[in-house]
């Protein structure tokens, strides 16, 4: 499948219906889902045929592309079932039959669940603005325990030079793969603004 | 939730030291097709729990014929492969609950997705 036919078939995914501040919900847009989910397979061939986990799912756009991409099966793991219901009426709508579910809360698992059971985790984590500080580090954390070959991440570029120290200290390789703007429009009442830019940095962690 | 997720699920209940594997109680069960990929199956056979797999597949009364043991040389095995996909990305629990064999505690399960949340007291 070519990149703008997978951007296009993003384009049809559900996205959250009342997003939830406090989760810090917002939708990966389809550009940047597509983006990010070619270039792991295209550049790593980390997806096709693969055991993928995506951590923090929401409805469902980085595990459905993943599954388009042919992933051997993906499982999304996310603590809203309201997000997960979406999550499960994208994956009928598609017909994918190569995703699965799971609601958790990714903060509290144990230090070695799920270890290594992923080839690869793929996801948009909270990035920690909400209430919720260091949340992206535990997600991080958690995709780093889980995954045997590599974890694809989405973090606020002026973090970088933190999350490069944190992945000195547990021993793991960090790329910087792309350096993405993500636009976010005003999704909730309190945003004045009609949208706005933040710089991402799209990241590949594996072992040193 | 299909068995190859089950696998992996493990009660962490405060105090339990075996909360695995989590005993499957289903009241709908289905089967759907799901494109068969014997690398991609043969590959994910050593890292299963084999024996829970095959305890939860007879659970749901859908283990037929899959042998209590790895049978030799499976990976050119195609027939073999093609039971082991069937159990493990086709069978999907759509509605019941997951039990912890130590505490009892119940983990529900609704339109397919396993609800592993922990109260505040069993965190």
């Amino acid at each position: 499948m070519k990149l703008k036919e997978l951007e296009s078939c993003l384009q049809q995914v559900d996205a959250f219906e009342e997003p939830k501040i406090l989760l810090e919900q917002y939708p990966t847009s389809p550009h940047i889902a597509a983006c990010m989910l070619y270039t792991i397979q295209s550049t790593f061939d980390d997806i096709e045929g693969k055991l993928v986990a995506d951590l923090g799912c929401g409805c469902g756009v980085l595990s459905i592309g993943a599954a388009m991409l042919d992933a051997g099966m993906c499982v999304g793991f996310d603590i809203d079932e309201d997000a997960l219901d979406i999550f499960r009426r994208n994956a009928e709508e598609f017909e994918i039959s190569n995703v699965d579910l799971v609601q958790c809360d990714l903060c509290s698992l144990e230090p070695d669940a799920y270890a290594k059971k992923f080839d690869t985790v793929i996801m948009n984590p909270p990035f920690g603005t909400k209430h919720n500080q260091g949340m992206d580090m535990k997600f991080l954390k958690a995709a780093l325990t889980m995954a045997k070959t590599a974890v694809y991440s989405l973090h606020k570029t002026s973090t970088r030079e933190h999350i490069q120290k944190k992945a000195n200290d547990w021993g793991v390789k960090m790329e910087v793969i792309a350096e993405l703007r993500y636009d976010l429009p005003a999704s909730y009442k309190f945003h004045k603004k009609k949208s706005v830019d933040i710089q991402v940095d799209f990241l590949r962690f594996s072992k040193a | 939730m299909k068995l190859l997720t089950h696998n992996m699920l493990t009660s962490h209940v405060k105090g339990v030291t075996k909360g695995y594997p989590l005993l499957i109680k289903a009241t709908e069960v289905k089967v759907n097709e799901v494109e068969f990929n014997p690398q991609f199956v043969s590959r994910m056979i050593p890292k299963v729990e084999w024996s829970s797999l095959v305890q939860a597949a007879e659970q749901l009364g859908h283990r037929q014929d899959l042998p209590g043991e790895l049978v030799p040389d499976y990976e050119n095995n195609e027939e073999f492969l093609k039971k082991v996909h069937r159990v493990l990305l086709e069978v999907e629990v759509i509605e019941g609950c997951l039990q912890c064999p130590e505490s009892g505690r119940e983990f529900p399960i609704s339109r397919g997705i396993p609800n592993m949340l922990l109260n505040e007291d069993e965190v």
